[in-house]
């Protein structure tokens, strides 16, 4: 308390509850209001900000929709839903841009709640998604794909590459919890990047033995959105969806982690639960992304950054900014890909990078980036 | 303790059991310098640099064409049959020492970094360097003619350019290092993006020859390689030595080092730039090989059994371990060569992991 008690006894008798400092009081604190308005009132302008983001991101995916090789009307996208007839545009509307946009949207969506996760879980700025050896994983499911099987389609791929991504991280998983303290978050990364390692390394292996397997693998490694259907949709909605609810569920437990293990264990919760969640949570979420769309780099480890220099470290807020500007970015970049290159493209995980790091490190140099 | 005045000898040596079962003093007459060494390492020396020579003789005995091994010596003086003489002296020889510098360097660059981080798990992968070398080679590959030497110039171009970007952008008003490792993120997104769309706009067989390049091979490495790598380690390795003097010193934690006499910010600083010289270069000539720099400082130390960082025999083990993954990758698999890198990898690989877990059995991983 910033009062001395005997000097304001009589006027602190009859105010009511003492005062915090203006240190401790938050922004917009809720001292004067009823108990219980929670998140929403102490945090107005996050929530306004998050809707005005929201709203950006229904611009991008209109945009893409509209955009491409070949630029449709407003008029003729409603149509397409409402008064299809057949036509090239409509059927373009309907079979291609839209499923693309959407799995645009999930991927996006998936790859910055999933960097959230682990920058939460592992309190470590740099903690990139693929560290637990999802993208390695994938990547060499695809390549034995094409190499043993011949497989050329890319809904097949997904299977092989989602099951890749899970094998690669429960291998992770098992090789960082040897030893007496488990699976700590160091010990993890480090195990990840040796596994990641070594199936590139195997990967690599086939790419040079089989020229004609690089040639088929090389489009998939660049991350791209190009013939992403309605049926790949299909196919990984369901892992985005209980991957993004369980991360969401997980922010309160990450506000508490960030205090540090010690701290939360003794606050009551229970750390290798929380780490578990979150990792399958992660696995779920950068598995299917990479089946979806090939492995996307950059999106993961810095769009958390970015929301979190806007709302602050909360994670209950972190979380959906992520969630929100992640596709953002990814479609933005993705429609730049489609336009700039007419009539093919350029990848989306090129532009992605290309775009979103010059943006990344002008904010870096600008702001003091709220610390984990 | 000392020889009498009139019988000095040029070089005494005497033994130390007060500093350790291996310690030995070697003082010499003129000029008048004295040093301690360890008889281990000394002695490891010798031997991994016996093995290396062996190695590379097998190395260059082997191949499409054999060599025995008794005709290798006369080859490389050049009075063997003129198909031996070529097949060593133009591309068997210069690959092999190509091999050896390469390992030598990306040995002591790990040593030297393992060494100052105090982390054994340590590795000079300077967020950047290694990108901006591949980007640039990957470049000059697919857009130029893939001669080789334009490549490794390039790539060395694309690796100093990469590390001085990332400090100019990290700097405002001093360097701090979440900002560093953030813009070197950023940069490193950048780069990769890039070389993975060259890879996809190259013809097949540029791409291939990218992918090689890009996992860390000595293929096609000719004397044009050596020169380079050689120069520089000519350069950078007595720098490397003279400053390695202050590893331990440094390695006991900047406050007792300064009361030691150490001049910090002169050594780390300039034990760092050596260390980057040494990766760039080494990443410039054979590409970036995977785990060389993390494991051969390893297998250096429990060999010679000195605590801090044994530069020297770092430096030989790295050039064996290179020179042995390249006889694997290019014999072991029938008519098929796979590049050094696959093979540092898949041997380094499960080898780190051990390392790893055999630290966390005793305490030491998380």
């Amino acid at each position: 308390m910033s009062r001395s008690a005997r000097g304001d006894a009589a006027t602190q008798v009859s105010e009511g509850p003492p005062r915090a400092s203006p240190a401790v009081r938050g922004r917009g604190s809720s001292r004067d209001l009823p108990k219980g308005r929670g998140l929403l009132q102490r945090s107005g302008w996050r929530a306004t900000v998050l809707l005005l983001a929201v709203a950006a991101l229904g611009v991008v995916a209109i945009t893409s929709v509209r955009y491409g090789s070949k630029p449709i009307p407003l008029g003729e996208v409603f149509d397409a839903f409402f008064a299809f007839d057949g036509s090239n545009d409509h059927l373009i509307i309907r079979s291609l841009r839209v499923p693309r946009t959407l799995v645009g949207l999930g991927v996006g969506a998936a790859l910055g709640l999933a960097g959230g996760l682990m920058q939460g879980t592992t309190r470590n700025p740099l903690a990139d998604p693929g560290i637990l050896g999802v993208n390695a994983g994938a990547a060499l499911a695809v390549v034995i794909a094409i190499f043993v099987f011949g497989i050329g389609s890319l809904s097949v791929y997904v299977w092989f590459a989602f099951v890749g991504a899970a094998a690669a991280s429960a291998l992770v998983y098992s090789l960082g919890s040897l030893g007496r303290e488990g699976a700590t978050p160091i010990k993890l990364a480090l195990a990840g990047a040796a596994v990641s390692a070594l199936l590139g390394a195997l990967t690599t292996a086939v790419l040079l033995i089989d020229i004609a397997t690089l040639d088929q693998y090389r489009f998939w490694a660049v991350g791209s959105l190009a013939g992403r259907d309605a049926q790949i949709l299909a196919q990984v909605t369901p892992f985005l969806v209980v991957g993004g609810v369980a991360a969401i569920g997980l922010s309160r437990a990450l506000n508490t982690l960030s205090l540090g293990e010690d701290v939360a264990r003794s606050l009551g919760q229970r750390v290798a639960l929380t780490q578990g969640i979150s990792s399958g949570a992660v696995v779920l979420l950068v598995g299917a992304a990479v089946a979806a769309a090939g492995p996307i780099g950059f999106v993961g480890p810095t769009v958390p950054h970015v929301a979190r220099a806007i709302t602050g470290p909360d994670y209950r807020w972190v979380l959906p900014y992520s969630a929100v500007l992640a596709p953002i970015l990814l479609l933005g970049a993705d429609v730049i890909g489609r336009v700039v290159a007419r009539p093919s493209e350029i990848q989306v995980g090129v532009v992605t990078a290309v775009v979103g790091a010059p943006f990344f490190i002008a904010l870096v140099r600008r702001r003091k980036l709220a610390d984990l | 303790m000392s020889a009498p005045a009139k019988q000095r000898r040029l070089v005494t040596v005497e033994r130390l059991p007060s500093l350790g079962a291996d310690q030995v003093s070697v003082r010499l007459a003129r000029p008048r310098v004295s040093a301690r060494v360890s008889a281990r390492t000394v002695s490891v020396c010798v031997v991994v640099f016996g093995l290396v020579l062996f190695a590379s003789a097998v190395n260059v005995s082997v191949g499409d064409f054999p060599i025995p091994l008794s005709d290798v010596f006369p080859a490389i003086v050049g009075q063997g049959n003129p198909d031996s003489d070529f097949i060593v002296r133009v591309l068997r020889l210069p690959r092999s020492l190509t091999g050896i510098l390469v390992g030598a360097a990306f040995g002591m660059s790990g040593a030297i970094f393992q060494s100052l981080a105090r982390n054994p798990l340590a590795s000079p992968d300077i967020i950047g360097i290694e990108a901006g070398a591949a980007f640039a080679a990957v470049l000059v590959i697919v857009i130029l003619d893939p001669n080789t030497v334009g490549v490794t110039a390039g790539a060395l171009i694309g690796a100093l350019a990469t590390a001085v970007a990332i400090y100019v952008l990290a700097y405002r008003r001093g360097v701090t290092g979440y900002r560093l490792v953030l813009v070197g993120i950023g940069v490193t997104a950048v780069l990769s993006g890039l070389t993975s769309y060259l890879l996809t706009r190259a013809n097949i067989y540029d791409a291939a020859r990218a992918v090689a390049w890009l996992t860390g091979s000595l293929n096609g490495r000719g004397w044009e390689h050596v020169g380079p790598v050689g120069a520089s380690m000519l350069v950078l390795v007595p720098a490397t030595l003279l400053l390695g003097r202050h590893l331990r010193g440094l390695q006991l934690g900047d406050d007792a080092a300064r009361g030691l006499g150490v001049r910090i910010e002169v050594a780390r600083g300039g034990l760092i730039l050596a260390g980057v010289g040494l990766a760039a270069t080494a990443v410039a000539s054979a590409g970036p090989v995977a785990f060389v720099a993390l494991i051969s400082p390893q297998i250096a130390r429990r060999l010679a059994g000195s605590a801090s960082g044994a530069l020297v025999p770092a430096a030989l083990t790295g050039a064996l371990v290179t020179l042995a993954s390249d006889l694997v990758g290019r014999q072991a698999f029938g008519n098929v060569e796979l590049p050094v890198g696959v093979i540092t990898a898949i041997v380094g690989a499960p080898y780190f992991l051990w390392l790893l877990a055999r630290a966390n059995r005793v305490g030491r991983g998380g």
